[in-house]
C-alpha cells in the first residue's frame, strides 16, 4: 500500500478520535439549548472550571488560598492530603450539581419568558464570572490532570497495523479513552432522555412551559437537573482536554471549536453533536494534510468555521436539528 | 346576587336524568375576584363543583370564563376569595402542584409539545406517576422499569380509548387541529386526574369532530367517573352536554342551574342576545 494512503488512513483516525472531543463539549451546549433554549457561551468555562476544580480537589489544595492569605496575611495552600481520582470526580461532580442550582436560582430564575438574546448575554456574564472564580478559587497556573486514564501510543494498534501494512499508525490511549467515555456518556444521555421520567419532563419543559406546568412539571428542578447534566458534560470535556494539554485558561477557548460542530449538527440534536464533532475532526485532519502543505499549513485554526459556514448556507437548520414544522 | 343558586342540587348529591349519580361537592369557588390592572376579569363569583358531574361554564367572549379555568389551575391567582377543594381551603398554588392535586387541563390554544410523539405527550400526563428516584432512573433501576411499564400500560388504554391508536407514533406537530385536540384530551386524562379542566374543547371544529369531541366527553365522565368543568361556546353541546351550568357575563355571574333552568333565566337570555347593558 502507497505511504500516502496510510498516512491518510492514521490522520483520518486521529480525526475522529479528536472529533469525538469536540463532540463532548458540543453536547454540553445541545443539552441546555434543547431544554431551555439558551445558548451557553458558558460551557467552555465550565469545562475549565470542572477541570480547575477537579484538580484542585485532587492536590488537596485550599480554594480561594490567595483571597484568605491577603485578608488574613496567611500563608496556607494545601490542606496536606490527596484525594484519589474517583473521589475527587464524584466531589466535582456535587459542586457542578451546587453551580446549577446557582446558575438557576441567581440568574434565570429571573429571566423566565425574556428573550434568547437576554438570556444569551446572561450566559456570557457568567462565563467571565465563572472565569474570575475559577482563578481566583485555585489560582492561574497550568495544572497536571491526571485521573489515571492511559496515555501515550497505543502498542497493540502499532503492532497491529505494523504486521498488517508495514507501517505501525500512531494512535494516543488517551484519545482512544475519549471516545469511548463519550460513547458511554451520549448513549446514556439519549437513554436517559427518552426513557426516563426526568428526560421526558426535560424535552416537554423543551417544548411548551405552559403546558408543562399543566402536567404537573416543576420547571426551576428541570432547568437545574439540565444545568447539572450540562455541568457533566463540561467534566468529562474538562477531564478529556485537561489530561491531554494540561488544565489552562485556554481549554476554554475549545468551546468555540464546539459552534461549528453544532451547526453541522443541530443545535438540538445529541446524535447530531457526535456526528458533527466527527466530520469536523476528520475533515479538518484530512484538509490539513491534504490540502494545508500547498498553502502554509495551520489550516486547523479556520477551515472548521469555513464548513460551517457552507452549511449555514445550504441546510441551516443543520443535519440533524428539528425542523420546525409550521401549518398555515 | 342571583336567585338560581342550584336549586337542582342539594347538599349530598342527586341523581340525573339519564340515571347517573353525583356527589358531594369537590371543589368550591369562594367570592373569586381577579384584576389585572385596573380591569375586573372576575367579579366576586361563587358556585360549587360537584363529583361525578359534567360542569359547564358559558358566556359571551370576554365574560372570564379562561380566567377562571385559570383560577382553578393556579394559572391566575385572585386577589380576592378562597377555593376549597376536597373540603379544604387551598392555599395559593403554583400550576404543577394543582397538577399534582389531581387536576388536569387542556387549553384553548392547544399546548401540545409538538416535537414529541403522541405517545410521548401521552406519557408527560404520566410523569406525577411515576415515583422511582432520580438515581433509580438514571440507572433503570429498581422499580423505574417496572414503573415504566405500567405507566407505558395505562397511556395505550388511554390512546385506545380516545381511538388515537393509528397516530401513537406520529410527532403531535404533523396532526391536524381536530386530533391535537384529542390527544390533549388524552394527555389531560393520562394523568387520572380527578377534575378535568376542558378550556372550548370542540372550538374550531367541524360538526363531526364536535360530536367525537362530545361523545368522548360522555364517556370519560361515564367511565372513570372524572369530573368535568368545561367551557363552550356552542349552546346546542352545552345544553346536551352539562349536568349544570354556570353563566358569566363581564365577569359576573348572571346564572347558575340546570340547562333548562339557565336557559329560562331572563338575564341569561338578555346576554346572548346582546340587549344593552344599562
Amino acid at each position: 500500500m502507497p505511504d500516502q494512503l496510510l498516512w491518510a488512513m492514521e490522520v483520518t483516525a486521529n480525526g475522529l478520535l479528536n472529533g469525538v472531543m469536540y463532540a463532548l463539549v458540543a453536547l454540553g451546549f445541545v443539552l441546555i439549548f434543547k431544554a431551555s433554549g439558551i445558548f451557553n457561551y458558558a460551557q467552555g468555562v465550565m469545562a475549565l472550571f470542572a477541570a480547575m476544580t477537579l484538580v484542585g480537589i485532587q492536590d488537596g489544595r485550599v480554594p480561594f488560598a490567595h483571597l484568605i492569605n491577603a485578608i488574613f496575611g496567611t500563608d496556607i495552600h494545601y490542606f496536606g492530603w490527596e484525594v484519589p481520582a474517583l473521589a475527587a470526580i464524584l466531589l466535582t461532580v456535587g459542586v457542578m450539581v451546587v453551580f446549577a442550582w446557582a446558575v438557576q436560582r441567581f440568574i434565570f430564575k429571573h429571566l423566565v419568558g425574556q428573550e434568547p438574546i437576554i438570556l444569551f448575554m446572561a450566559t456570557i456574564g457568567l462565563a467571565y464570572f465563572l472565569e474570575g472564580t475559577s482563578d481566583l478559587m485555585w489560582g492561574s497556573e497550568i495544572r497536571n490532570l491526571d485521573v489515571g486514564l492511559p496515555q501515550g501510543i497505543n502498542p497493540v494498534i502499532d503492532e497491529a497495523t505494523f504486521n498488517l501494512f508495514g507501517y505501525g499508525f500512531f494512535i494516543d490511549n488517551l484519545d482512544i479513552s475519549a471516545a469511548i467515555v463519550a460513547t458511554l456518556l451520549v448513549a446514556g444521555l439519549v437513554a436517559y432522555t427518552q426513557y426516563t421520567k426526568q428526560g421526558r419532563a426535560m424535552r416537554a419543559v423543551a417544548d411548551d412551559h405552559q403546558a408543562a406546568l399543566s402536567v404537573g412539571i416543576k420547571l426551576n428542578y428541570v432547568w437545574v437537573l439540565v444545568w447539572s447534566l450540562a455541568g457533566l458534560a463540561a467534566l468529562v470535556a474538562g477531564i478529556m482536554w485537561g489530561s491531554k494539554s494540561g488544565v489552562q485558561f485556554s481549554l476554554s477557548l475549545i468551546a468555540l471549536k464546539a459552534l461549528p460542530v453544532l451547526m453541522l449538527g443541530g443545535f438540538t440534536s445529541i446524535p447530531g453533536a457526535i456526528v458533527g464533532g466527527l466530520i469536523i475532526g476528520v475533515g479538518e485532519a484530512l484538509f490539513e494534510f491534504s490540502i494545508g502543505p500547498l498553502i502554509g499549513g495551520a489550516t486547523e485554526n479556520w477551515f472548521a468555521y469555513v464548513l460551517a459556514l457552507v452549511f449555514l448556507i445550504f441546510r441551516p437548520q443543520g443535519l440533524f436539528g428539528e425542523k420546525i414544522i409550521e401549518r398555515v | 346576587m342571583n336567585q338560581m343558586t342550584a336549586p337542582a342540587a342539594p347538599q349530598d348529591g342527586y341523581v340525573t336524568e339519564d340515571g347517573r349519580t353525583i356527589g358531594g361537592v369537590v371543589m368550591e369557588m369562594r367570592n373569586i375576584t381577579l384584576r389585572f390592572g385596573g380591569v375586573v376579569a372576575i367579579k366576586d363569583i361563587s358556585f360549587d363543583i360537584r363529583e361525578g358531574e359534567i360542569r359547564a361554564i358559558i358566556g359571551p367572549n370576554g365574560a372570564g370564563k379562561s380566567s377562571m379555568l385559570n383560577v382553578i389551575s393556579g394559572f391566575y391567582h385572585p386577589q380576592e376569595g378562597e377555593v376549597w377543594y376536597k373540603g379544604e381551603k387551598r392555599p395559593p398554588m403554583r400550576p404543577y402542584q394543582v397538577a399534582r392535586q389531581g387536576i388536569a387541563r387542556t387549553f384553548q390554544n392547544i399546548a401540545l409539545f409538538e416535537g414529541m410523539t403522541v405517545l410521548d405527550n401521552v406519557m408527560t400526563g404520566r410523569l406525577n406517576h411515576m415515583t422511582a428516584s432520580i438515581l433509580d432512573q438514571a440507572f433503570w433501576w429498581g422499580k423505574a422499569q417496572k414503573e415504566e411499564t405500567a405507566n407505558r400500560q395505562k397511556a395505550e388504554e388511554i390512546i385506545d380509548f380516545l381511538e388515537i391508536q393509528n397516530i401513537r407514533k406520529t410527532p403531535v406537530g404533523r396532526l391536524p387541529y381536530g386530533l391535537k385536540k384529542r390527544v390533549e384530551l388524552a394527555r389531560a386524562l393520562a394523568a387520572e386526574p380527578k377534575i378535568l379542566l376542558l378550556d372550548e374543547p370542540m372550538a374550531g371544529m367541524n360538526v363531526e369532530e364536535k360530536e367525537d369531541m362530545s361523545r368522548f366527553v360522555l364517556d370519560v365522565n361515564d367511565e372513570f367517573g372524572t369530573t368535568i368543568v368545561l367551557i363552550e361556546h356552542d349552546m346546542g353541546v352545552v345544553m346536551d352536554l352539562s349536568d349544570r351550568v354556570v353563566v358569566m357575563d363581564y365577569g359576573r355571574k348572571i346564572g347558575d342551574g340546570t340547562p333548562d333552568e339557565v336557559r329560562s333565566n331572563q338575564e341569561v337570555i338578555d346576554a346572548y342576545l346582546g340587549v344593552s347593558h344599562d
